[in-house]
């Protein structure tokens, strides 16, 4: 036991404990704890486990920067993993636990391992494990590695917003230099969002109090959020700005009170980065013993948390900012010693031995003693003040350069980038006279700033040589020493980037916040080296991690990619249909609730033998309208639009312009100046694209226009022997006969008071009507079909069995029996390259030497014995190639026929045309099967069923 | 990163489809050389720093031509494909 809690004092509310367990103990603490805080008034000293050697770890700082407090947070019987102690507010009956120790932090079995330490330098895993294979190891080394357990019930619900916002000025961090900041923009009238990762706002100035103007720094700090609030601008707690990114935009994660975390994107248009500083350790031998902790935290924990961290304290430093702390645990009745490693120390009432550094830290499992100046001082806690490092993330993200200030011994921004300013703590300013002047200018005040008495800083650091002895911790999740720093740099790794990486320094939870700057101390005192010279690494978002949750947003499940959906979906779900998604869009693939393949084999087959309603509202319904929409049509077309008749349809292609296959429909004439091009459903987006795009390029905007249709129409089909009687039963009041209405032309007509389009077109190669009529039409016209189909023996048929059905035709999926180099020749339409004079899409590629390959890949089909199975979708068709077996080709699309009773397939293979007839190999997956190479139409190659009457006929 | 239309203002790169280089397309078809019609379709300039795009902003169906830093993601300036 060390730490405990005050009678009276700090930020917490005594009226109501909170109890919780820590491996299984019961513990009490206080609203207004931080799981860390509660532990230290416990009298818990071993918090956790270091990464690699675990080694015992007690809390080391009392906010983002501590390394060590990484703990499991179990409420409500849902766990989040690695969550920082320190960080973290208590609630009522969390159940809480150390990671990487088992059965707990202050008994791990695993502790063991750092007997084993100096057997584990740097790059140990890579040295060890390679023999015979990395992989042997892998799963032993993976099962001891790693931190916290993910709990695979905790699924938080997706419903944390993301919100947009604007101003004039961002500012991060609300302390001295914030607040002085925050206050002279918004005096002059700008509005200003200022954000701070605290529950409330004044950083330092909450546990170190000042006087600002003469006043109590609360009395500024209360003006300055009125001013702020009073020019249209905002305060933000419990807020951290934990990224920025193009054009400064800044993100920020906002933690609400029953409300679900925010993610904040804020686009100002000045950013003042006034984050504040860390507390870095000393590199003395023996620091990472538990009770060994930064001098700043041990007075946060004081003053907000009534919590003094230990009874007889000895507190090492190098300057002068571990005074107050010590003066302030004294006051508050500690027994505290303080040990300077320079020889002009400041004045104070304490016990101060100047000249001295710390020689070794006593106590297994916590400090016990302290040896300094060649004598043993009795200490339950030791703290350690090297020095201050700047929080810089934001400004190094959007890549700024650091420079070295001896004067601070800090790494303090070179030169200020284009509409980011840092100040205060941040960028070096160690007094809360100087932070104020920083945050006055650089929130464009006028005037003098807001005064506090002259503070004074001094530092001077004492870096051990890269050879001093005994254990000297840099980074204390991740077990890196000084030692390790110089074996990795006298091993060639002497960049910082590479030492990084083979250290691990820097790597843990932290990121480095407080073992950067002594890590580069050690590498530049290896290298013979300056700081500067040395450089950091990359600095990345975020600040903190942040939750994924947060940054999904709502974007999850359907949210993350939303499906298109059909005007008719409930129907369909009411009649049994299974939704499966095509192409973007969320259809029937089948109805009814059996095995599929039967379900699809009897719609394809009743498909052939009677009638069938499919639902075709997805395909892509494009106008194009205008005076020259004939030669927008024509450009954008492989065939030929504008010769088209007006009522008349005709099928064609779209290229891209290397000349492929892009997309495929029919397009309707509805009059001399206007087209209706349809495309396929997953298409409809890009065509209207294109066509938009190129209208404007080429074309003169006021000649013609490009409307997308898609979904202001519904589309029901009926195919099949018996459609046009179906459709002749619905008493349409359109002229039906075949001289009226012959394939691949379409007649207009009224529905419910609506406009309907019957089109003659077919995707199955039997007869079929495309009923089109405005969506809100589209359930009386789907009912009057559904009531009228048993009486002509007709059913429902999903996109399963039209796949079937278009297959045995032969007709081509674009993207399916295509691929990223099929071009139209390849799928025998020859017409538009050898006929067309004009420019369209795609053109000259048609005649470059590797469209005339003879080697092409062609469409066939590709027939097996009736009895067999259908052939693998995507599986090979190869020849023998001397040692091996060379791919001609493979197979698109494969199924059963219901009709011919037999298996069918298309196939894209080299030279296929010229093939039909041969018998070639088929592989897939190690097996070897045969297949005759056919024409790709299977079914009706004469194309009679498209003017077929009944199926008797 | 914020994108700019000149009719639409400052909006959000999300509402834009990249859709190239400013070419001229070589016509006719059968006066371009082979290698002349392969640079149109494959050879890009891609240069770091300013750069001139065509872009579509997808909310108001404009295409513009943007000029953009590609090292810092900043628009330089931005205008309507065609005069106005």
């Amino acid at each position: 036991m060390s730490g405990f809690r005050l009678p009276t004092g700090g930020a917490i509310d005594r009226g109501r404990p909170l109890a919780f367990t820590f491996d299984g103990a019961p513990y009490l603490g206080a609203a207004g704890d931080s799981i860390a805080s509660a532990l230290l008034a416990n009298g818990v000293r071993i918090v956790g486990r270091s990464f690699k050697h675990h080694r015992p770890r007690g809390v080391w700082g009392a906010w983002t920067e501590d390394p060590n407090a990484i703990v499991d947070v179990t409420r409500g019987g849902l766990t989040t993993p690695n969550l920082r102690a320190a960080v973290e507010s208590l609630e009522n009956d969390l159940a809480v636990r150390s990671v990487n120790a088992w059965p707990s932090a202050a008994d791990d079995r695993s502790a063991v391992i750092d007997s084993f330490a100096r057997f584990m330098p740097s790059g140990f895993y890579y040295k060890t494990f390679v023999w015979p294979r990395w992989e042997t190891f892998e799963p032993m080394v993976r099962a001891m590695a790693g931190l916290g357990r993910l709990d695979p019930r905790n699924r938080p619900p997706a419903d944390n917003p993301h919100v947009n916002a604007h101003c004039d000025m961002l500012v991060v961090g609300a302390g001295a230099a914030g607040l002085a900041a925050a206050n002279a923009a918004a005096r002059a009238g700008r509005t200003v969002i200022l954000v701070d990762d605290h529950a409330d706002i004044g950083g330092q100035l909450a546990h170190r109090g000042g006087t600002i103007d003469g006043g109590d720094w609360r009395a500024f700090a209360d003006g300055v959020r009125a001013a702020v609030v009073a020019a249209g601008g905002r305060v933000m707690t419990s807020t951290t700005a934990f990224g920025v990114y193009d054009g400064n935009l800044v993100c920020a994660w906002e933690r609400r009170a029953q409300l679900p975390d925010a993610l904040w994107r804020i686009w100002p248009k000045r950013i003042v980065a006034a984050a504040g500083a860390i507390e870095r350790p000393l590199v003395v031998p023996d620091n990472d013993r538990p009770g060994v902790m930064s001098a700043d935290a041990a007075l946060v924990y004081l003053r907000r948390h009534a919590v003094l961290v230990g009874r007889r304290i000895a507190v090492a430093t190098n300057n002068d900012s571990a005074y107050a702390a010590a003066e302030a645990l004294a006051e508050a009745g500690a027994a505290v010693e303080i040990f300077d490693s320079r020889a002009d120390v400041p004045a104070t009432t304490l016990k101060v031995t100047p000249s001295v550094v710390v020689e070794a830290v006593e106590g297994r499992s916590g400090v016990t003693a302290v040896k300094a100046g060649g004598r043993t001082h009795a200490a339950d806690v030791l703290l350690l003040s090297g020095g201050w490092t700047p929080t810089v993330h934001l400004f190094m993200q959007a890549r700024g350069k650091l420079r070295w200030d001896e004067r601070v011994a800090a790494l303090v921004p070179a030169a200020a980038i284009e509409g980011l300013r840092v100040a205060g703590a941040a960028n070096g300013a160690f007094t809360l006279d100087a932070a104020l002047r920083e945050g006055h200018a650089a929130g464009g005040g006028e005037g003098p700033a807001p005064n506090a008495p002259p503070g004074l800083y001094r530092v001077t650091p004492v870096w051990p040589a890269p050879d001093a002895p005994g254990r000297r911790w840099i980074d204390f999740q991740s077990d890196v020493t000084l030692k390790d720093v110089a074996l990795a740099a006298r091993e060639g790794y002497a960049s910082v980037e590479h030492l990084k990486r083979y250290t691990t320094l820097g790597m843990a939870t932290d990121q480095g916040k407080t073992s950067s700057v002594n890590g580069l101390a050690a590498l530049a005192a290896v290298a013979g080296r300056g700081i500067e010279e040395i450089g950091t690494t990359t600095y990345r978002p975020p600040f903190t991690p942040v939750p994924m949750t947060v940054v999904g947003g709502r974007r999850r499940g359907q949210l993350m990619n939303p499906l298109k959906r059909l005007p008719l979906e409930a129907d369909h779900r009411a009649d049994g249909a299974q939704m499966r998604e095509y192409g973007g869009w969320l259809r029937p693939a089948w109805y009814g609730p059996d095995d599929s393949d039967l379900a699809i084999q009897r719609e394809a087959k009743r498909a052939r033998e009677t009638v069938a309603l499919f639902d075709g509202s997805s395909l892509g319904k494009i106008e194009v309208i205008g005076p020259d929409a004939d030669k927008l049509v024509d450009f954008h077309s492989y065939n030929r639009l504008s010769t088209l008749g007006v009522g008349k349809i005709r099928y064609g292609f779209m290229l891209s312009e290397a000349g492929t296959v892009f997309d495929d429909g029919v397009t309707l004439r509805l009059a001399p100046d206007r087209f209706l091009v349809s495309c396929s459903s997953g298409h409809a987006d890009a065509v209207a694209m294109r066509l938009e795009v190129w209208r404007q390029d080429r074309f003169d905007p006021r000649r013609v226009v490009v409307h997308d249709a898609t979904a202001h129409w519904a589309t029901l089909t009926l195919s099949g022997p018996r459609a046009r009687d179906l459709v002749a039963a619905l008493d349409l009041g359109v002229a039906l006969d075949d001289a009226a209405l012959p394939h691949m032309a379409f007649a207009t007509g009224r529905f419910a008071g609506a406009p309907l389009r019957v089109a003659r077109v077919s995707f199955t190669g039997d007869r079929s009507y495309e009923m089109s009529v405005p969506a809100s039409r589209a359930r009386s016209l789907r009912e009057r079909i559904v009531a009228a189909l048993p009486a002509f023996g007709g059913g429902l048929m999903g996109s399963e069995a039209l796949m079937i059905l278009r297959a045995e035709k032969g007709y081509v999926v674009v993207g399916k029996d295509t691929d990223g180099a099929t071009m139209p020749h390849d799928l025998g339409v020859l017409g538009p390259r050898a006929q067309r004079k004009d420019e369209y899409i795609g053109k000259r590629s048609l005649f470059l030497p590797a469209a005339e390959d003879p080697d092409r890949k062609q469409l066939v089909g590709l027939a097996v014995e009736p009895g067999e199975q259908p052939l693998p979708t995507g599986a090979h068709v190869v020849e023998d190639a001397g040692q091996g077996r060379r791919s001609l080709g493979y197979v698109t699309s494969s199924y059963r026929s219901p009709t011919l009773e037999r298996p069918i397939a298309l196939g894209l293979v080299a030279g296929g045309a010229a093939r039909i007839g041969q018998t070639l190999a088929v592989y897939h997956l190690g097996a070897v099967r045969r297949a005759r190479i056919v024409s790709p139409v299977a079914f009706d190659p004469e194309g009679g069923r498209l003017h077929g009457g009944r199926a008797d006929a | 990163m914020l994108l700019f239309c000149p009719f639409c203002g400052p909006r959000d790169e999300t509402e834009f489809h990249y859709l190239g280089e400013p070419k001229a397309r070589p016509e006719p078809a059968a006066e371009v050389t082979d290698a002349a019609w392969a640079e149109y379709l494959y050879v890009n300039a891609n240069p770091r720093g300013e750069a001139r795009e065509i872009w579509l902003h997808r909310t108001c169906m404009d295409v513009l031509v943007m000029t953009r830093d590609t090292a810092t993601n900043a628009t330089l300036s931005v205008e309507s494909s065609r005069p106005a």
